[in-house]
Formats: structure tokens, sequence, C-alpha cells
């Protein structure tokens, strides 16, 4: 099967009901997609098919519906986009594990809505645990890049 | 400490610090230098100066034993040599190194001991120094107690600039010009010319020199890092999804294995049949290990689902069925042949209560798991003579010996890659799950293999925060509080986990009554008993342990009684406590918060505890308001005070991650048993709190308190008293079991 990956053909040889996630951590080796809850319970696992933000543990390998995009898309540590610029001059991360998701999903969120409320982004990011408590700062940062992305 | 002093003194280890410390190796063992592991394996023309620094001609190495879980104690540390070293942290490699004596923590060691952090009584002071040195001599490397910074704040910036100065004395051996003449920047020693000789030029003239340790530390004065506002090491990895965790660790030729052990913990097999499992995709083979099975596969999914489909006939473990029978076991422990410390007995209870209008009240606090969002993990390769590990944990020494005792191998070929954790909140300080890694990788010598607990395994065998309870009795007189007499009752957590990973010690479990018996008020009668009840299940530690349930009991019991004697909530704690640490958070939370008291409208509430842990106090504020969803967290000051900030941007992270850690579970957590089984096996059950539901912080760190300590902790254990207090407040409802969810909505 193939799969376009951050503009790359992937050719996997697995299982059509295996969730995408599997596919990408221990198939391709593509690890920032992480593994949290495998119950769309925790965001860890957020990547982007044709722009969209989904739980790629809910995703099954055959059911794969467009190109899919995981962080290193977005940027790069020597490229960063402002979504990252802003999770870096936040200090967000803490233990790090959940930030590609939340990153991910905020710029699903961004792509979607350059001003967000705090309310807006309460709806938005509600879906992605952080169990080291991040939280405060994920709003700060996600506002701050809004700005940076609308001034761009 | 005037009145606060007459605590109880008995102590779990004096007995066995005192042999270990003083007879039994004498004063000389236990004074010389631990030996510079680094020397070992150096070669030609590199340089150990210390066993934190190593310089090579191709760069320079720090070593930074304290595993970092997500507090950020990898970059502090590499800042703390830096500061001394004159080097840009962000340009050298760091390195957690093999375990290792010279890594030994002894400030965990001494913060067991019963005695509270702000008693500096020469008892206090002599028996702490006594169990620093047995956890030296015992070469315990732990990551825990939020104690690296208070532990190695100062032997690392020693290090770096006992590596500054040999650097140094290499250079004016090279050109004559005398050490104090020579200054160091970024890397180099410059002399008087201004001529520059980077540090790695100099490592094989340094090795051969005996280190300069005789070296001053810089005051803070002239800090050009520490103290101001850097970034993590790790941020930009951690933001580009670059940073590798022991998850994401993959080897040429390696296989994958997850795990199928017993829900009902230590509980066996009667018998198993892996014939379902064996014929799935993908699946090499079925092993035991401890507590059950595992299935090693060619991917993680495959052996997942083939876990899952293992038939076994599971034997039951010793522990009550059900979390009715363990709480009736908990409250029928509640009796004095279970009595097992009483280390606070101030004044005379029992007068003051008899004939008094006693007020009283019981108080629960669940079972809970870490649940850290990296599921448990480490990979293995087994060889003829040695054994490689990829995992994170904050044991690093109780996991190369393990695995020595596993495979039969020697310790000393036992390597270590000790990786960052995508949290642990404690969990890490057990290694239950790297003996699994090793024997599923013990079964194929020579395969890397990555043993990954699914959500539902970690979940249902986590070593959990125990379930813990209290009844407090108290009276008030003259618009004051008179008496708190706190009986807490718990399975001695203690007992448990140190079983695990070393020796139980003897004598009372201090940590059982961590957060109650230890606070610095000067209640005039005030009394704390610990009821260690029968083990129930194997316990771990949880962020804040022992604390994280006594200070909802304490502070809350508190908050009854100053109610009761009519009085203000802030002013009453500030009339009883007799610390002035303590009472400056107190006092700068008040002005934080324009504190006026707990009545701040209609259809709202505002909350208020503090506590005393890690040798940090901490006091904190909660709005709430009612709303039609339920109940909305509004906002949250904390004031703290844990001495020298070095890590100010981090610090405030501690602070408002540990409070949010603390609310989240205190809202809507719990794990429950049913049939000697965890009910609650993913986030859908066990949720914390989300980013829809956290309240806007404020923090302030006074920065006054003489001795140095760590933040991970302390803002955990007052932030439940607290909202519990903020929902009295609001709702006349006075919550006295956790998690509040089952008695009032969150919004
Ligand atoms: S792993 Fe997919 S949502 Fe948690
Ligand atoms: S930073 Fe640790 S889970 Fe979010």
């Amino acid at each position: 099967m193939d799969l376009t990956i951050n503009g790359t053909i992937h050719t996997v040889n697995l299982p059509d009901d295996m969730p995408l996630l599997w596919a990408l951590r221990d198939g391709l080796n593509i690890t920032s997609v992480k593994y949290g809850c495998g119950i769309a319970q925790c965001g860890a696992c957020t990547v982007h098919i044709d722009g969209e933000a989904v739980r790629s543990c809910q995703v099954a390998l055959g059911d794969v519906w467009g190109e899919i995009k995981t962080i290193e898309a977005l940027g790069t540590p020597d490229a960063l986009h402002a979504i990252q610029r802003a999770w870096i001059d936040h200090q967000v991360a803490q233990c790090g594990y959940c930030q590609s998701g939340q990153i991910m999903q905020a710029a699903d969120l961004l792509s979607r809505n350059p001003e967000p409320s705090d309310d807006d982004i309460d709806a938005a990011m509600s879906g992605n645990l952080c169990r080291c408590g991040t939280y405060p700062r994920i709003r700060a940062a996600v506002h701050a890049a809004a700005s940076a992305m609308r001034e761009a | 400490m005037g009145r606060v002093k007459n605590i109880a003194r008995r102590s779990f280890l004096i007995g066995s610090a005192a042999i270990l410390g003083g007879v039994a190796f004498g004063a000389w063992f236990v004074t010389r230098p631990t030996p510079n592991p680094l020397l070992d394996d150096l070669a030609e023309g590199e340089a150990a100066l210390t066993p934190f620094v190593k310089i090579t001609a191709d760069g320079i190495t720090l070593i930074v034993p304290r595993a970092d879980v997500g507090q950020g104690i990898a970059s502090t540390q590499a800042m703390l040599i830096a500061e001394e070293l004159d080097i840009d942290p962000a340009t050298v490699t760091l390195d957690p190194g093999q375990p290792h004596q010279a890594y030994f923590n002894g400030t965990v060691a001494a913060d067991g001991l019963s005695f509270p952090g702000w008693d500096e009584g020469f008892v206090a002071e002599t028996v702490r120094d006594l169990m620093m040195n047995v956890a030296r001599l015992s070469g315990s490397q732990f990551t825990g107690g939020s104690s690296s910074t208070a532990d190695l704040h100062e032997t690392l910036r020693r290090a770096g600039a006992t590596a500054r100065e040999t650097l140094k004395a290499a250079a004016a051996a090279r050109t004559g010009v005398p050490r104090a003449d020579l200054r160091t920047e970024d890397g180099h020693v410059v002399l008087p010319d201004e001529t520059r000789i980077p540090y790695t030029e100099l490592a094989a003239e340094a090795a051969g020199i005996e280190p300069v340790t005789d070296v001053p530390l810089r005051p803070a004065s002239e800090w050009t890092r520490l103290g101001k506002p850097y970034q993590r090491l790790d941020i930009v990895a951690k933001s580009t999804g670059t940073q590798s965790y022991g998850i994401d660790v993959t080897l040429p030729g390696m296989l994958y294995a997850a795990v199928r052990a017993n829900p009902g913990r230590g509980g066996g097999m009667a018998s198993y049949s892996p014939d379902a499992a064996l014929a799935m995709q993908g699946v090499r083979s079925v092993v035991e290990v401890d507590e059950g099975l595992a299935v090693i596969a060619d991917n993680t999914w495959f052996a997942f689902k083939a876990a899952e489909a293992l038939q076994v006939d599971w034997l039951p473990p010793d522990y009550p069925a059900s979390s009715d029978a363990m709480w009736q076991a908990l409250t029928d422990a509640h009796a004095d042949e279970f009595q097992n410390s009483r280390l606070r007995d101030d004044g005379d209870v029992e007068a003051a209560l008899s004939g008094a209008k006693v007020i009283e009240a019981e108080y629960r606090s669940p079972f809970l798991a870490h649940a850290a969002l990296e599921p448990l993990n480490a990979t293995v390769l087994v060889e003829d003579d040695a054994v490689t590990i990829w995992t994170a944990t904050q044991v690093p020494h109780v996991v190369r010996d393990a695995a020595a005792e596993v495979t039969g191998i020697d310790a000393a070929n036992v390597i270590l890659h000790a990786l960052p954790a995508g949290g642990s909140f404690g969990r890490r300080l057990d290694h239950d799950f790297v003996v699994q890694a090793i024997q599923i990788a013990a079964s194929m010598p020579g395969t890397p293999i990555k043993t990954t607990w699914s959500r539902e395994e970690d979940m249902t065998h986590d070593f959990p925060r125990p379930l813990h309870m209290s009844r407090g009795r108290g009276a008030v007189a003259d618009g004051r509080v008179l008496a708190c007499d706190l009986d807490s009752i718990s399975p001695s957590l203690i007992a448990s986990w140190f079983g695990r990973v070393f020796i139980v010690p003897p004598g009372p479990d201090a940590m059982l009554v961590w957060g109650a018996f230890d606070q610095p008020y000067a209640i005039p009668n005030y009394r704390v008993t610990g009821y260690a009840a029968p083990p129930l299940m194997p316990i771990g530690s949880w962020r804040s342990p022992g604390a994280c349930s006594n200070s909802f009991f304490h502070e809350s019991f508190l908050s009854e009684l100053i109610h009761a004697a009519g009085a203000d909530p802030l002013e009453e704690r500030l009339r009883l406590i007799d610390h002035a640490d303590s009472r400056r958070v107190l006092e700068a939370v008040g002005e934080m918060s324009n504190w006026s008291g707990a009545d701040i409208g209609p259809g709202r509430g505002r909350g208020i505890a503090f506590a005393y842990t890690h040798g940090v106090p901490v006091a904190e504020v909660i709005d709430v308001t009612l709303t039609e969803r339920g109940i909305r967290i509004d906002e949250v000051w904390i004031a703290a005070d844990c001495g020298t900030v070095f890590d100010p941007v981090n610090a405030e992270a501690q602070l408002t991650g540990a409070a949010v850690y603390g609310l989240g579970h205190a809202m809507n957590c719990e794990l429950t048993y049913d049939n000697h089984t965890v009910q609650q096996t993913n986030f859908d059950a066990f949720e914390g709190m989300r980013l829809r539901q956290t309240p806007k912080f404020h923090t302030r760190l006074l920065g006054q308190a003489e001795k140095v300590r760590g933040l991970g902790e302390p803002a955990t254990a007052p932030a439940a008293p607290a909202l519990a207090d903020a929902i009295f407040a609001a709702t006349g409802q006075r919550l006295r079991e956790m998690p509040f969810n089952r008695s009032v909505d969150f919004a």
C-alpha cells in the first residue's frame, strides 16, 4: 500500500486494519507521532490527513483518505514554523511527550481560525491531554503563534 | 523555632544510619572521596576532571546523572556546571552517565527521616548528615523527592569550578603564565594577551595534573546564567518532534514485545495457552515473565493484539477483591495495634478535647495511577557477556543490579542508556517493567527487543498511590483553634516500595504522615498519629507521596476548625504558623490575591491551603464560580519559597504543572477495584484536567529561604484542599472525599 507522507510516497506492507499510528511508528520509523492511549482520548498521535487533524490511532491503514502530514512537515529545528517558535519562546514543553500532538492540533486550529479566542482554543485543544499540565503555556503560545502568523 | 519544636524524636533510620555511618566502616570510609567513574575508560588525551566533566580533543561532555522526567533537571544540572566552567551548555554533550556511587543522592535519604524539614536543631542535622553518608556508601542514585537541585547544586558548581581551574593550571604549565593571571570564557582559557586556548586543546595536559579542588564558588552576584531566564536545552527538540524517548528506540534487527500480566497484581498463573497468540500474524514467540506473559512480534501492534489473545487462567492475588473491602480493611486498621507513629504530640490533646465541643470529620483519598503519557517501556539486548538497556528510570543503580541478577551477567557489563522520560510522577522509581523487558530479551539473545506496555497494561499494573483515610477531632475556643488531633491511616509506602528496591527499614514510616505531622503550625494541643494498615497491594510514590493525601486531610480539617471558630482562614493560619519562611508565603499569597476573606460574591467562593513539603512552604488561593455546567476554577495564586531559584522559567512551570496535577486528580480521578482488578484502564475513565478547565495562574517564588530546595512536587499537595475550601465557600458543601466529582460536577 502506498502512503503519501510529508510529500513523499512510502510503500508499506502491513495489514489494512492496522492503525496508521503503528504503521508510522513501527513500519516507517516516524516516531514523532506518539502512542498515549490508543482510544482517541489523549491526542498524542495527532497527524494531519489532507490538512485536517486526526487521531492516527483511530485511522485504519486501509482507510487513509489523503496525504498525511506529521510535525516534520510543519517545521524542523533549523526551519521552525511560527507555532513551534511560539512553543519554544513560551517554553511550553515539560516532558514534551504530548507536544507533537498539541502542535499539530494547534496548526489545524490556526489554519481554520487565524484569530482564535480563549474559548476557541479551549474547544479545539481540549482533546489533547498533557499530563505534565502545560496548558497555561499552550494557551499563551497559541495566541502568540496566531499573531505571528497574521503578521507574517 | 520556639513553640513548634516539640516533635517526638523517633526515626526509622537512626539505628541503621549510626551503624553504617559511624561504626561499621569508620569515619575514614565515610569521608573519603567517592571514586571518579569516568577515569575507568578514558582514552589517551582525554580528561575526566571530575565525575561530571569529561573533555576530549573532540568536545566537552557533562554528566547529568539525575533523570529528566519532564521536570527539566537535565538542563538545570548542565547550567549549574556551566556557570562555573564558563561554557555554553547548548554547545556541549549531555550524558546521564552510568549508574555509579559518585552520583549518590544524599538529600532524598535525609528527607526520609522523621524530622520536619524546618527543624534545623542539632539532632535533626546530625542524623541528616548520617543519612547522607548512608546514601553515599550504598551508592543510591535516586531521582525523586524533589531532591535533585537541593542535592547537587553545590556539587555541580564545584565540579565546574574544579574543571575550570584545572584547565587553567594546564594552560599555566604550558605557557608559563601564572594560573592567577588567566581567565576563562566560552570554553577557552584566555591569556593576559588575549590569546585563547580551547579547553579541548588542553584536555591531554589537564589529564596529567592533579585536579585543583580548592576553589571558592562564585557568589550569586557574579552569575551570568543561573537565576536568569534561559531556555531548556531540550526545548527545540521537544517542540519539533525530534526528542527521542525510550518508546522511540529503534535498532537494527529489533523485535517488539507486549506484556499481559495478571490484572490482580501478584497473583500467579494456574495455566495458559499460547496457541491462539502464536497463530497470529507476525508473532515470533510467547515467553513467561514476572507476573504473566509476553508476546514477541514484528511490531508493537501485532504484539498488542496477540497479547490480548493469550488464554490465561489467572490465580487471585492475596489482597481484598473490591474497593469496598479495601476501605473496610483501612477502617479496621484505625485501631491501637496498627499505630505506627506519633511524630507530633504537643500540649495535651485529650485534656483539651474533654469538656469541649468536639468537632469531628473523616476524609478519604483514593488509589491513583501515575499515568505518565509515555507508556512504560524498555529496550534490551542480551548478549553472551553483556546486557544493554535503553530506558528511562529514576533508579539506574537498581536497574543495573536487576539486569545482573536476571541474566547472571556481571553488573560491570550492564550498559544503561538512560533516556528522557515522557513523564513519571514517581512511577519510574520502580523497575518492574525493565525486569520484564530483560526477561523477554534474555529469551532471544543477540536480538534487541523493545517491550512496550499498552495504556491498559500501564494503568492496570501501576504501583498506585495508596488508599488513605484520616479522622480528625478538634476544638476551638475564643475564635481560635485550640486542639487538633489527626489520625492518618494507610498502608505503609516505605514498607512496600523499599521492599521492592532496597530493604525495608525498621521503625515508623514518616512518609505515611508526611504533610501532616511536619506542618509548622503551633496549635497549642496538636497531635498526629499514623496507622499502618495491612499492605492491601503493592503501592508506590506518587508526586508528593504521603502529603498528596495528608495535606488534603490536614488543611481541610484545619479549615473546618477555623470556620467553626469564626476566624479568617488566612489570618488564623498566619497566627498559628511559627516559621518565618512559611509565614512569608502565606502573606505573599494573601497580597497577590487581594485576600479579604472567602466570600467573593454570590455563586463564587475562595479557598486557601498551605503545605510544607520537600522543604518548601507553598500557599495556594483558588477562586471558583458555579456555572450551569458545574464548578469552574477561575484563578489560582501560588506563593512558594525554595530558596535560590536557578531556573526561573522552569520553576514557574513546575509550580503550575504540579498544581494542575493536584487539581485534575482531585477533580475526577480514582482507581477502583472489582474482582481484584482496576476498573479504570485508560484516559476515558481517568481524565485529569483538560485545557478548557485550566484556570489562570499567578505565581511567585520568594527566594528568601536559606536552603535551596526543589519544586517538582511541592505545589501538588495544597491544590486539592484549596479547591475543596473554595467549593465550600461557594456552596456550603464540605467535600471530604476525593475525587470531588463523586459529589459535585465540574464545568
Ligand atoms: S494515542 Fe491516539 S488519541 Fe491517544
Ligand atoms: S509535556 Fe508532558 S505530557 Fe505534555
